[in-house]
């Protein structure tokens, strides 16, 4: 296999804010490959985000420490000047906010606000060029070009959605990193945003980190899975490693499962996680997860839990799997 | 077997006055529910599911049509014999953030609706109460209290819950009180509501967006778009053999989370939801119905039974 697109080796992030110190992500791996579609799943505060806006070097300088490694196209994103991330941004790696709603400026028109990065990433394109240009991208995400010259607030959430991937897309990236970017819309317009981001995957051949809650959405969408779980990733693999039921899995991620309510088959209850997520101030010791695991063993309450493969590409983070615990 | 109805609806409207003409939020709803059953609610935003939630507990005034609670035409009802009826009836809101007032403690906010009603005159009684209640809700009587801030959704959503118990109502309507909440939470909160249910015989309308949790939790739904009824039925009736094209394309857009449906295309429906205000005559869905005929957008389609217990508005299934 030739060099990953994206490499995060031991990244680690911590926050300080009076005193107190939340872990949000600890030392987390993953690696994209070119056209690769990776869904990053989790709940509220596992730290997905964070590890999203590391990448793009978004962090707060001042609140925010970085430990490891993240490498794209063999260049080093951690400790990169602002001159280089601001290249980087928009043009080789562009986000698309979960909120559609306060994303956007609403006082420029959404025209200019697509030419922007446009002119910034491209300083000798003429007014004219990039007239055509976003005409051409508003088409590609399925808005009328003639609507270039209203404001965000006359636009419905799905359209605003559609201009945040407009933006996203204008300089044709390698990389993108969708943060939920469905989960402020209609089902039904969810589809759509869906289907459409799906055809721009093909057409552009672009990577995407998928972030989400939604498995649903991951299933539908995804090549490989992440599942993290208070700033750890537990589980990784192909979809089909994460999803086949026959297969071994963390705990946790059979918690989330459990935890649907099933549109095909009617379950009379929900087997839902005890307990609560920690807050990254503080973290258990051990496995982050022992408090809630119903299949907690002893070695799991100190120490660190070490990565296993179980198959090729295969990994789990949990004492079930490693040489001497039982396999479930 | 028990037959009461706990609550019906006939011909239920309500239109708000804006600038720009009259907003048909919900028009020309009937239903009923039978004691101890959970109607569900679906729609997309803007569909009036949430106005109808408040139309029925009459903290909306309703422009027409009836509300009749356990018998008795509540619609017009003076607002004296109103805070009776509100011991029976409750809501529990969405937004477990704003839905509880932050200068409150927990043990405020239970113990308010016992002191404005009067159940429990002594404090010793309120207070055993509250802490009866709390347990229920399961949370811990150490967060008496705590403020809500301190607490996280799945706690706050809990104290909602508790409120709305407190007066030991019949009838609760649901407004979305789960979809803030992350999915382990969600389920905690879900089971939570099925075994009160249970146990005190309680009747749910359940307002929600997400279909997966309302086939789970309901015995009938109902589906609304644009404020008027385009399906009812059982919940296995409605997943089985979905009629109107606005339920198929709902069904259909919902991602399934398991491996059938990788890089599956949904039937996606084009366009978005038209504008409430001053709808045009005909079928308010015709604009992004796949199968509109030209009837469809002249003439209103009547809602009507197509099989025993099954009501669809579409003149597809009219033969009349």
């Amino acid at each position: 296999m030739s060099e990953a697109l994206l490499e995060i080796k031991d990244l680690s992030i911590r926050y300080t804010t009076d005193k107190v110190i939340s872990r949000a992500v600890n030392s987390i791996n993953l690696k994209i490959d070119k056209g690769e579609v990776l869904g990053l799943v989790g709940e509220t505060g596992a730290g997905k985000t964070t590890t999203a806006l590391s990448i793009l070097g978004l962090l707060p300088r001042y609140t925010s420490e970085t430990e490891g490694e993240i490498r794209f196209k063999g260049h080093k994103l951690v400790g990169a000047s602002e001159k280089q991330l601001r290249n980087i941004r928009g043009s080789q790696i562009s986000m698309i906010f979960q909120d559609p709603m306060t994303s956007l400026n609403p006082v420029f028109k959404v025209g200019r606000q697509i030419g922007d990065v446009l002119k910034f990433h491209n300083k000798t394109m003429s007014q004219i060029e990039v007239g055509q240009k976003v005409d051409e991208i508003l088409q590609m995400v399925g808005i009328p070009p003639s609507r270039k010259e209203e404001y965000p607030h006359q636009f419905s959430g799905g359209m605003k959605q559609r201009v945040m991937i407009a933006i996203a897309i204008a300089c044709r990236p390698d990389l993108l990193i969708a943060d939920e970017p469905t989960t402020a819309l209609d089902v039904t317009i969810q589809a759509q945003v869906i289907k459409m981001m799906r055809s721009l995957q093909k057409e552009l051949q672009s990577s995407i980190i998928l972030i989400t809650h939604d498995l649903g959405i991951v299933a539908n969408l995804c090549d490989k899975v992440a599942i993290m779980y208070a700033g750890e990733i537990v589980e990784s693999g192909t979809l089909e490693d994460i999803f086949a039921q026959d297969r071994g899995h963390h705990p946790y991620t059979l918690g989330l499962f459990g935890s649907l309510p099933n549109i095909k088959e009617k379950r009379s209850r929900l087997t839902p996680i005890r307990g609560l997520t920690p807050h990254p101030s503080e973290l258990p010791e051990g496995c982050h997860f022992h408090p809630r695991c119903p299949q907690c063993m002893e070695i799991c309450k100190t120490g660190r839990t070490p990565d296993r493969t179980v198959q090729n590409g295969h990994e789990i983070r949990c004492h079930l799997f490693s040489a001497g615990g039982r396999q479930p | 077997m028990n037959e009461t109805v706990m609550l019906e609806c006939v011909n239920l409207k309500k239109y708000f006055d804006t600038p720009r003409g009259s907003l048909h939020a919900v028009d020309d709803v009937s239903f009923r529910i039978l004691e101890g059953k959970t109607l569900g609610v679906v729609g997309e935003s803007g569909c009036g599911k949430s106005t109808l939630g408040r139309t029925i507990l009459r903290l909306l005034p309703s422009t027409d049509g009836k509300i009749i609670f356990n018998g008795r035409d509540i619609t017009n009802l003076p607002a004296r014999e109103l805070s009776a009826l509100r011991k029976q009836m409750q809501i529990i809101f969405q937004d477990p953030f704003s839905s509880l007032d932050p200068k409150m403690t927990v043990y405020q906010i239970i113990e308010e609706p016992l002191r404005i009603h009067k159940t429990h005159p002594s404090k010793v009684e309120r207070m055993k109460q509250v802490e009866k209640l709390m347990e229920i809700v399961g949370l811990d009587s150490r967060y008496m209290n705590t403020y809500p801030h301190e607490l996280d959704g799945g706690r706050r959503q809990r104290i909602g819950v508790a409120r709305a118990l407190a007066l030991n109502p019949k009838f609760i309507v649901c407004d979305e009180p789960v979809s803030a909440l992350d999915v382990s939470i969600q389920a905690q909160i879900l089971n939570l509501m099925m075994d009160l249910k249970e146990e005190f015989g309680l009747t749910y309308i359940f307002i929600t967006h997400d279909l997966s949790v309302v086939k789970h939790i309901s015995d009938d739904i109902l589906v609304l778009y644009l404020g008027q009824m385009v399906e009812l039925c059982s919940s296995e009736r409605l997943f089985e053999n979905p009629l109107h094209p606005y339920t198929k394309a709902l069904l259909s857009a919902i991602p399934v989370p398991d491996l059938s449906s990788k890089g599956k295309e949904a039937d996606v429906m084009q366009g978005e939801v038209t504008s409430p205000i001053e709808p045009p005559p005909g079928c308010r869905f015709a604009a992004r119905c796949p199968e509109a005929t030209d009837r469809c957008f002249q003439e209103s389609p009547p809602f009507f039974e197509v099989e025993p217990g099954h009501f669809c508005s579409c003149f597809h299934f009219c033969h009349a």
